[in-house]
Order: structure tokens, then sequence, then C-alpha cells
């Protein structure tokens, strides 16, 4: 898939991907073996038909491709564009060992794009009209991430009222706060939620459940159910000296300003960003690469990552990580932190990190960091960007005591229906599992969305 | 299909000309849960900020929130240009954990600056939990006190402090708090909300005597619930989010110094945003 050239990318925040071509596409599509078995379905969250929209493509019916991903993947031009499809559908071809599976993420992004329906009731009931509101039948969302996005998209199809509450001013989640403009483009995420509200989702932003009104306050006003999917969002901080300094930020807090409020433009617009020079990011994952891309971007001269393990181990997306190494991100692997060191008046000067080296396997499987007797050296820096990951928000979780959490403070939830431990409450995506993929909370919404349709007798 | 919520202005008072200015807002799901202690997040402009304002009172009854600022840079200033039936872009709350109010006798409730408006509602709060409440508040002249008269409604006392002297004692409220804390042994706890130093400087002051004292801190905030740790501070040696841990901790062990030095973090900029707003809207800055 053709790709913006590192050099020039690392300067803007246009995509990075520019998409398969129609001719390209085709040709993708056209490897597809279209096995009597095909495995890569199972190998999708949301169960996405890869089979049949791939050979759809194949033959250029784009519209019908649309339809078939669109019956299970509400979301499929975000899917396209942030799924680890290497480690799911693609992991599962039967090209896979040739090592060139079909690149089915490529082409759900292609047809995503090109054929955003006219009518979303027609991709999703067959029919021109989706079934009437009834407004006996109302569900409250929790959230306005993939999960809730998903649910709601699952039983507005099937009729059903749905209202979205979202506490920050604009919806989208992670997708909107978190994830670069040069990953998925925000444009993206405002049309996937302008389908929803034209098949009837209400969206109500500046809402904060748990403070705004309350669990119960939905089940007083006619709610019939509530589906929480309000993500993990409360970042960890290291407990090391110096992390107050000016010119510390969590990744959550660097990405909002930069994604929700657009401090990049500042100042255009109100909210500003420290533009690091010498910018250092802490972990490995993900969220580590977007920081460190977005750095780049906003100008720094260099940009490195620190990570206690090495490349091998990282948890992000290769993917990611080979887009990062292209634009010029600097790896600083088997180091880990000790110390932020500032002047004084507060500026972050620079990071003392300690040499590690690889020991046994953990708990994980991973080797694991053993650090190096007085192997002690500075970074200088004047940005540390904290992506050492995320844990479960108390906002809602303090004020609606019944929910029952499991011992690592998230939500517990039936790993069947997706319900908590309070009747027709359901709840999926990161607040349920820490952590995770996209895909993985848009397949949690569906499912308790499916519950939640059952229990009110549309299935 | 997208329903926010009401945040009509219904009120517009001046409460110092110039300077600080109270709204009240139309906000009935807000005003219905809002407690003392409570804060909301505002945006005013499409391409605007958010930050955190102090809920100074609320009427769940008429569904009203009221707020009071000080112009202080570009938000506030956008703020100030909106009148009665103007709507508030984004309001959001309420944010923040509910002060801790039960019935223990004597409260001293300490007020500086805007901050007076801010305890104003933890005030009345304790009043409406029983409590005896002394309200000390302080400004630098007489003109320039804020709520004087609110608080008399429901304070057993207000006692004032002006720089100057032009109103009450002389001197500031850190003096008039220790002499009551001297005579008055009875006093439970006492609540201060205002600038950064006055609070520091009340907790060195009520630390000989052992009282339980409680600060309300106006750390920088960008979402306000949790997400970031913009308004992360140190209390008792430990990082807490103003915004969801708090914004009110226990004076003794807040580092004030470090509070300090973050609340700077973007003055710069601050300045940079301010002067080109009121270039482009003739203003002084």
């Amino acid at each position: 898939m053709p790709m913006q050239d590192p050099h020039v990318r690392s300067g803007n925040f246009n995509e990075v991907a520019l998409g398969y071509t129609l001719e390209l596409a085709q040709a993708e599509a056209r490897r597809c073996l279209q096995c009597k078995k095909p495995t890569c379905q199972a190998g999708c969250p949301v169960e996405v038909d890869c089979k049949a929209f791939i050979r759809e493509v194949a033959e250029g019916r784009l519209d019908e491709a649309y339809k078939v991903i669109k019956v299970t993947n509400s979301l499929p031009a975000v899917c396209g564009r942030v799924c680890p499809q290497e480690k799911q559908c693609e992991l599962r071809c039967k090209l896979n060992p040739t090592g060139q599976p079909i690149a089915i993420g490529r082409l759900e992004r292609f047809v995503a794009d090109s054929y955003y329906a006219v009518n979303p009731c027609d991709a999703i009931t067959g029919g021109d009209d989706c079934k009437l509101l009834r407004e006996d039948l109302k569900v409250a969302c929790v959230g306005s991430g993939p999960s809730s996005l998903t649910a709601a998209g699952y039983l507005a199809a099937l009729g059903v009222s749905v209202t979205v509450f979202e506490a920050l001013h604009e919806v989208g989640g992670v997708l909107t706060y978190g994830i670069p403009e040069f990953r998925l483009p925000k444009a993206i995420v405002h049309t996937e939620v302008e389908f929803l509200k034209r098949m009837g989702v209400v969206f109500k932003t500046n809402w904060v459940v748990g403070k705004t009104v309350s669990i119960q306050d939905f089940f007083d006003q006619g709610y019939k159910a509530v589906f929480i999917g309000v993500g993990a969002g409360l970042p960890k901080f290291l407990n090391i000296p110096g992390e107050s300094l000016l010119g510390v930020y969590s990744a959550n807090e660097y990405l909002t300003r930069v994604n929700l409020m657009r401090g990049y433009k500042f100042p255009d617009v109100d909210t500003p960003v420290a533009a690091g020079r010498q910018v250092t990011v802490l972990g490995g994952g993900n969220v580590s690469m977007d920081a460190a891309r977005t750095a780049l971007r906003l100008g720094a001269e260099k940009v490195t990552i620190v990570y206690r393990r090495t490349k091998e181990e990282m948890p992000a997306r290769l993917e990611e990580l080979e887009h990062a190494l292209e634009e010029g991100v600097i790896l600083e692997n088997l180091a880990a932190p000790v110390a932020f060191n500032g002047d004084e008046k507060g500026h972050l000067r620079s990071l003392t990190v300690q040499r590690m080296e690889l020991g046994e396997p953990d708990a994980s499987g991973r080797r694991k960091p053993v650090p190096v007797e007085g192997a002690f050296f500075d970074i200088p820096t004047d940005l540390a960007i904290l992506g050492i990951g995320t844990g479960p928000n108390q906002v809602l979780l303090r004020e609606t005591p019944d929910l029952t959490l499991n011992k690592w403070g998230y939500i517990k939830a039936d790993p069947e229906t997706g319900e908590t431990d309070i009747p027709m409450v359901f709840a999926g995506g990161d607040i349920v599992t820490g952590a995770a993929t996209v895909v993985l909370a848009m397949g949690a919404g569906r499912k308790s969305a499916r519950e939640i349709a059952r229990r009110l007798g549309l299935l | 299909m997208e329903e926010l919520v009401s945040t009509t202005i219904l009120k517009k008072r001046i409460l110092i000309p110039g300077r600080v200015t109270e709204m009240t807002l139309d906000a009935p799901e807000i005003a219905s849960k809002a407690k003392p202690g409570n804060f909301v997040i505002l945006r005013v402009a499409e391409d605007g900020e958010r930050f955190p304002l102090t809920i100074a009172d609320a009427d769940a009854g008429k569904g009203t929130i009221t707020i009071v600022y000080l112009v202080l840079g570009k938000s506030t200033a956008i703020l100030d240009s909106l009148g009665e039936g103007d709507a508030v872009l984004d309001l959001c709350g309420p944010l923040g954990r509910a002060t801790d109010i039960h019935k223990v006798g004597t409260v001293i409730c300490v007020g500086g600056g805007t901050g007076i408006a801010a305890m104003h509602h933890i005030a009345k709060g304790h009043a409406q939990a029983g409590n005896k409440v002394v309200s000390v508040i302080g400004a630098r002249s007489a003109d320039l006190l804020l709520f004087e008269e609110e608080l008399s409604k429901f304070s057993h006392e207000v006692l004032i402090a002006t720089d100057d002297g032009s109103k009450g004692q002389k001197g500031f409220v850190t003096q008039v708090l220790k002499e009551r804390l001297e005579a008055d042994p009875d006093v439970k706890e006492v609540v201060a909300v205002g600038p950064v130093p006055m609070m520091r400087a009340v907790a060195e002051v009520t630390r000989p005597f052992g009282v339980k004292t409680v600060v309300s801190l106006n750390s920088i905030m960008v979402d306000g619930i949790g997400m970031c740790g913009a308004c992360r501070v140190r209390v008792d040696d430990s990082i807490r989010f103003a915004c969801v841990d708090g914004p009110e901790f226990d004076a003794h062990k807040v580092d004030f110094g470090e509070l300090m030095m973050r609340l700077g973090s973007y003055v710069p900029q601050e300045k940079q945003s301010y002067k080109c707003y009121c270039e482009c809207h003739g203003k002084e800055s």
C-alpha cells in the first residue's frame, strides 16, 4: 500500500498510509485463495466474513463488500487502520506461512473509504429503512469510544432508542483524544459517528456518568439497559524523583492536548503543548509510538524511546514501530528510568536511566529485565512522555459502589454476556479487560449489545 | 442528533468592575447533583481550552449554578464577553469530590480573592450541616471584597482583613485566623480557598494548633475527569489528581512549592494568548 515518504510525513499530521487504488485493491483481493474452510474470520474479534468481502472486492463490487463487512463491524474504516491484523485475521490467513498473507486490513480500509453507504439502513438491515425506533426501548451507552459506538450501532439497527453519553466535549473516546490524526484521521471518526446519528442514535457530550447522572438515574428515567464502555483512562506514573517537573507528561495528557485540543495549532487554538527539542518517551507500546511520532511532527530534533527490554519484546505493533523508526525515532533499549532532573525553575533537563540486561523469563513469558549494577547514564531531555500504561478511571466506579470489580480494579463482567453484577448493566472494552485494542473493545460492545437485544425480546 | 446540556447565562452580575463577575447559569442536571467543593469545566470557544471553575453556589430547585471568575486571561475574557441569554459552549460537571462535611462544631472558613466565592459554597454546606461557621475573608482593599453579604446570611460571624485597613482588620487573613484560634480552642476545622501563598500560610498557621485544615487546589487541568494527570499534586508524598482525588486535600500534607511551580507551566503561552486576544479586541491586557 502506498505510504507518505518518511521524511515528508514526519513533518505533517496527514495520514501516513495513502491507501489502495482500485487496481491495487483488486490485485490484492485476487490473491485470496477463497479457502473452502476459511480460518481468517475466526481470527477477527467481530467475526468479519473476510472471504466473502474479499471476493466482492476482487470482482469490483465494493458496495456488496461494504455490506458484508458492515453486518458485523460497525467501524470498518477505523478497524482497517488500527486493528493489529497481523495478530488476528492475517495471522490465520492460509497464505501467512509464505510471509505474504492477504492484506485484509488494508482491503477493509479501502472498502470502507470508497463506499461510505449512502443509506446506513441499507447496509445494516438490507432494507431502505431502519426499523422505526421504539421509544419504549431506551438503552444508555456510557462513553463514546469503540465499544460503545459498536453497541449503539448494533442496537439502533434493531430499533432501540440509544443515547450515548460522552464526558468530553467531542465524541469518539480514545479514537478522538488518543490516536493521532496521522494514524486515524478525525474525519473518519466523524463519518462513523454521523452514520450512527442517521440511524437515530443520540449523542450527549459533556455528560460525566457518575457525576452528571448516575446509573440508577438511567433506570429511573426509563432506560431498560446500560452499557458501560468508558475505557481505561487513568494514566500511570512511575513514582520516581522529579516526575512533577515541568516537561513531564503522561502520554494521555500529551496526546489529549494534541489530538482533542489541537494544541499543535497554538496560538491559533488556546491549549498549549510543550514542543520539546529533545524528547524522551517511556514505554514500548502503541501509545508510546504515537507520542514519539507526534513529537517529531511538532518539530523535535531528537526523539528517543526508552524501553526496559529489547525491541523483540516491545508490545507495539511491528508496523507502528517500523513507521516510527523510518521517521527517525531512536530506540534506547534495555534502559529503565530512575529519576527526572530539572533546573532551578523546575524545567526538565535530563532523565537518568539504568542499563538493564535480560534475565530469566517472567510470568508473561518475556525475559525479565534485570538492572546492571552501577550502570547509570543521563539522557538530556526537555520533554518526557510516559507511555507506561493506564489503569481504571475511578470517576464512575466510585459513584457506583454496586459494581463489583476484579482484583485489578476493572469491572467484573460475565465473559459470555458482558453483564455486570448489577442486572441489565453491561460493560465491555478496556474498563473490563484493561488496556487492549480497539477491535477487542468492539467485540465486547457487540457481545453485550446482542445480549441486551435478546433480553429486550428483539432476537 | 446531538443534545447538549443547557448552559444559558441567566444572570450576570459584576462584583468588582473590570475584574470579578458572577454568572448564574441554567444547568439543571449539574445543579441537581452539585455539592459544596465541586467544580465545573468550561469551554467558551470552538478553539478554546477546557478550564475549571469552582461552583460558588447551586440551586437544585431553580436548576441553576453560580460561578465567579476573575478575568485573568483569554478564556475568562471570552467568558466575560458573554451576556445574559448567551450560552456557554461547553459546561461539564459537577466534578471533583465533594467537601467532606460533618457536624463537628465550629468551622472557620477562610477565603481570599475569588477564592471567597468558592469558599462560600463550602461554608454554606457546613452551616447547613449544623456547624457554627466563622468566615474570614480578605482582600487588598474594601472594594475588592466579595460575598460579604452572602456569607453573613449563614455565618455566625464574618471577619474581614484588608491589606490597607480600609475595612476590618489591617493585614492578612492569617493574622485574623491565628488570633481566633488562640482565643477559641473549640475550632474543629479550618477550610481555606484562595491564592496558593494564602493557603500555604493558612496551613502553617493552623499546624501548631493541630486543627484539621482543608484547602481547595486550583491546579491546571485539561479533561478534569482523571484522564491526563496535568493537575497532579503531591500530597503526603504521593501523586494525587486534583480533579478526581481532590480538589480538596489536607493542607498540612500538600506540597505547595510543587503546586506553585506547576501552576507556572504555561505562563508565557497564557500571556501570548491573552495579548493576541486583547490586540484583536482593542483591550488592554
